[in-house]
This record gives structure tokens, sequence and C-alpha cells, in this order.
């Protein structure tokens, strides 16, 4: 029955190639050029020459943002969530912090930090940061007060409070701001190189459409997307193993329905 | 643990927050002035202040925010007008759900970001390449509110439709409707975001005119305050519009208990 699912969508898969390989045909455009060229150009470039001198550049840029980002953004946000002084105090200057597009920021990184790789890593962390830090906010201020107090009776000094009831009763939601942030970093990594790079699958990309290669720009944007695909898929497979007790407690308690909020950009 | 035993507890709720801005900007601006920071990078606030009021009774600065909300609300409209009923159909037919979500699944991780050299091979870098970029990176968030919202019909609100035979038309109208709202509203809230972010980033990258481009272009031209003052017009029209959200989002949606909180 599994088998059958999986054939047919790669069934639908197909049809949707086709479908693309009779618009460009029907066409006729530059713009859109048949797949097989595509392919190619996907081929020549990724396997596998651009490997080591853009895709891991782009993705070791992103992975130094992102995980500046988590370690601040869960930091501060344990911090600023368990006190509500800190909370209300900074709740405004955050709020707004966090509604300035990221993207703007970028003129301020190249300023203060230049065009080289301290700027990207600056850009995708500041990005980042604040999805991260909201939710964990939201997290710790969200747990059950009756935890809180079981760790009072029990005399848990803060360290050991802060590690076993704090963190659990806030991961899920940690993991919500994480998981916003995750296409947060992948934009941002891709702006920053179309700005200010000279290598790079957003310089990579930019650099195809402005000489005219147009197989190459479309590889470039396949390339992107699997990228995406994959960091996706492993932060699931991550999030379902740390978090698993907690999908096993939901499951056991009735399923809220709340609106849930995708973020994607 | 009562907060009321407090004494800051017993302020208003809005000091301390406006006491945190207050203390940010006292800060920076003694920083500045005292030369702890580099002043070629960190001009004091009171200066990025004069700079934007300077900016701000000029036509060409509210020309200038008025490109980038123009931007905002044709990428929002046209992700609206497609992702909304598109979603709510996809999310009513199981048979069409399976057939698309393959492709759904696939187009959905590439960052819209990815598009710019498409958007300036179709559109230019004028006004219409930043609203494509806008609209199909709305149109995702959007998509998915919408098919969620209609997949998440209360099971006893359909069967209760049904018993009553409740037609069709009838029944999208009073059941399906209603209880798909609250997150077509999220979706709408999210896209919005999204919207203003590839908007800006339209213009600061392919330089179509509007906030973003203005950022960039008083960077190359060294006017670094003027920078600063247009980052937070950015920050403000994104502060505005979310906020804007909310407050339409709860009259809207008062009789959902989503909202009774």
């Amino acid at each position: 029955m599994k088998w059958r699912g999986v054939l047919a969508d790669v069934a639908r898969f197909g049809v949707f190639l086709l479908l693309w390989q009779l618009a460009a045909m029907a066409l006729d455009s530059a713009f859109l050029p048949p797949l097989g060229e595509v392919f190619r150009a996907f081929a020549d470039s990724f396997i596998f020459e651009r490997i080591w001198s853009d895709v891991v550049p782009s993705i070791g840029r992103m992975a130094a943002g992102y995980a500046l980002a988590a370690a601040v953004g869960v930091g501060a946000g344990l911090m600023i969530g368990s006190n509500w002084v800190v909370r209300r105090t900074t709740g405004p200057v955050t709020e707004f912090l966090r509604a300035i597009p990221p993207p703007a920021l970028l003129p301020f990184a190249m300023l203060v930090f230049g065009f080289g790789l301290s700027m990207k890593v600056f850009v995708i962390a500041i990005g980042c940061v604040w999805p991260i830090l909201l939710n964990t906010v939201d997290g710790v201020r969200g747990a059950d007060p009756m935890f809180n107090e079981v760790a009072r009776v029990y005399r848990l000094d803060s360290r050991s409070r802060l590690r076993r009831v704090v963190i659990p009763a806030a991961a899920p939601q940690i993991a919500v701001g994480l998981r916003a942030s995750l296409s947060i970093a992948l934009i941002l990594m891709v702006i920053s190189e179309m700005v200010a790079s000279t290598n790079g699958l957003g310089y990579f990309v930019l650099q195809a459409q402005r000489t005219f290669r147009l197989d190459d720009m479309w590889a470039g944007i396949l390339m992107l997307g699997i990228v995406g695909f994959a960091l996706n898929a492993v932060f699931v497979a991550g999030e379902r193993r740390v978090l698993a007790w907690h999908r096993g407690m939901r499951a056991a308690s009735d399923a809220s329905a709340e609106p849930m909020e995708a973020v994607s950009a | 643990m009562i907060a009321a035993d407090r004494p800051l507890a017993r302020l208003p709720g809005w000091v301390l927050g406006t006491a945190g801005v207050a203390v940010v900007l006292v800060v920076f601006e003694l920083a500045a002035r005292l030369k702890l920071l580099p002043a070629r990078w960190f001009p004091p606030p009171s200066e990025i202040l004069r700079a934007l009021a300077d900016e701000a009774v000029t036509a060409e600065f509210w020309k200038t925010v008025w490109a980038t909300l123009r931007g905002w609300a044709m990428g929002l409209g046209i992700a609206a007008l497609v992702a909304i009923p598109v979603g709510m159909l996809i999310g009513a037919i199981p048979f069409l759900y399976r057939q698309v979500r393959v492709v759904i699944e696939f187009l959905r991780p590439i960052p819209s970001v990815a598009l710019i050299p498409v958007a300036v091979l179709l559109f230019g870098t004028g006004f219409g390449g930043k609203v494509f970029l806008a609209s199909f990176a709305a149109t995702w968030p959007l998509l998915f509110q919408s098919m969620y919202g209609v997949q998440d019909v209360d099971p006893v609100a359909r069967d209760t439709a049904r018993a009553y035979r409740l037609g069709r038309v009838r029944q999208a109208l009073f059941v399906t409707l209603p209880s798909a709202a609250p997150y077509i509203a999220t979706g709408l809230r999210v896209s919005s975001a999204v919207a203003l972010i590839l908007v800006v980033t339209g213009e600061l990258v392919i330089g179509s005119a509007g906030v973003g481009n203005a950022i960039a272009v008083a960077r190359s031209g060294g006017d670094v305050a003027v920078a600063y003052g247009y980052i937070a017009v950015a920050g403000l029209l994104g502060l505005a519009l979310n906020t804007l959200f909310k407050i339409v989002e709860r009259p809207v949606l008062h009789w959902h208990p989503g909202q009774r909180r």
C-alpha cells in the first residue's frame, strides 16, 4: 500500500516535469530552457565542480550565523523569559528589532563589517535571532506554573531547575523558533551573497542571470531548492528525536486545534 | 511569586517598556558621544532622528515610503487572490490534494530570493520585479493556512451540517469558511510580514525605488545617519503592519474561541 503511494507520487512528479518541458517547448523562450539543458547544467556545475567552491561555503556561512543566533537567542530568551521585569522592559525594543525586515540590515552590516565572511555571518545571525529569542521567551513564560512550584518544593537549585524544568518545558516552543529561523537563514545567505560576494550559491545564481547563462541560473535555483529541502528534512528528523517525549505526551492528551503558524519566506 | 507584591508591578504596563526604549537610546547616545563606538559607523541616535526628520519633510521621502507600501499591498493582494481560493479548493478536495502535494512540497523549499534573477528577467528592475517576488513568497503561508483551515473543520460540525441536510454551498459558507477563517487570518499576518521582507529585498538587490533602495543609496553615499533612519522606517512599517493585522483580526474573529484568551 505504501509503495503504491510512493510510486503514484513519483508519477505525479513526472507529470509536473513533463508539463514544464511542454511549456518550455511551446514558449520556445530563452527564459525557460528545456529541462534537459537545466539538468545538464546542473550536472556540469554541481557534480562536483562547484560543490567545494560555492555550495560548501554557502552552507558554512549559514551554519555559522544560525548557530550564533541559536546560542544567543536561546540564552537571552531563557533569561528574559524567566524574569518578568526584564521581559516587560525589553518587550518594545525586541518587538521593534524583530519588525525590521532582516535584509534591511544588510547595508548596516556592510558598513560595519565590510564585505567579508563576518558580514554574512552577522546578517544571518541577526535575522535569525528574533524568532528564536521571542519563541524561547514565550516557551519559558507559557510553561505550566505547577512545574516551577514543584521544582521549588523539591528545592532544586537554580541550575538544575533550568536544566530539568525550564528548558524542557520551553523546548517545543524553542523548536518552533528554530524552525522559523531556518528559512530566514537560507534567504539571508542568498541575499548577502548576491549583494557582496565572489562565490556561493546566491552569487552563482545572480551571476548566471547577468551573463545570460539561463540554464545555469535554473540549475542554481534547483540546487537552492534541494538545499532548502535537505535542511528542512534534517531539522525535522532532529526535532523528532529530541522532542520524541513531547510528541508522545501530546498524542496522549487531547490534541488541541490551534491555528498553526506556517512561516516560510 | 504574585506580581502585585512587588512595587514595580504597580506601575502601569507601558512604563517599563518605555523605560527600556529610553535606556537603549541613552546608552547608544552616550556611547556614540563619548566615542566608545566608532563614530564613522555609529552616529548618535539624536543625529539619526534629526536626519530622519529632515528627510520626512521632503516629498521624496513619502514617495519612497509609498513605493514600498504599494509593492507590499500588490504583492500581498495577488498572493491572497491566488492562494486563498486555491488553498481552500485543495484542502476541500482530497483527490486534488493528492495530485498536487508532491509539486507543492517540491516548490516550497525554494527560497523565494533565489527567484530574484527570474524576477529581473521577467519584470525588469522596476516595480514589477519586487511585486513578483513579494507575491511569490507571500503565497506559501497563505496557501498552507487555507489548506489546513479547510481540512481542520470540526467533524461534529460537519456531521451536524450533514444531518440537517445543508447543501454544499451553504455548508461551505456556514461551516467550512468560518472554521477556516482564523487560519487564513494567521496566514495573512505571516504573509504580510513576508511580503514586506521581499519588497525591501527587491528594492535593495535589484534597485527598484523604495525604502530598501533608499537605505542602499544612503549607505553608498556615505550618509550613515540617513541610512539608519531608513532602516528604522522599515522597522516601523513592519511594526505598523503587524499591529494593524492584529487589531483587524480581533473584531472580525471575535466569535472564535481562539480569540478569547
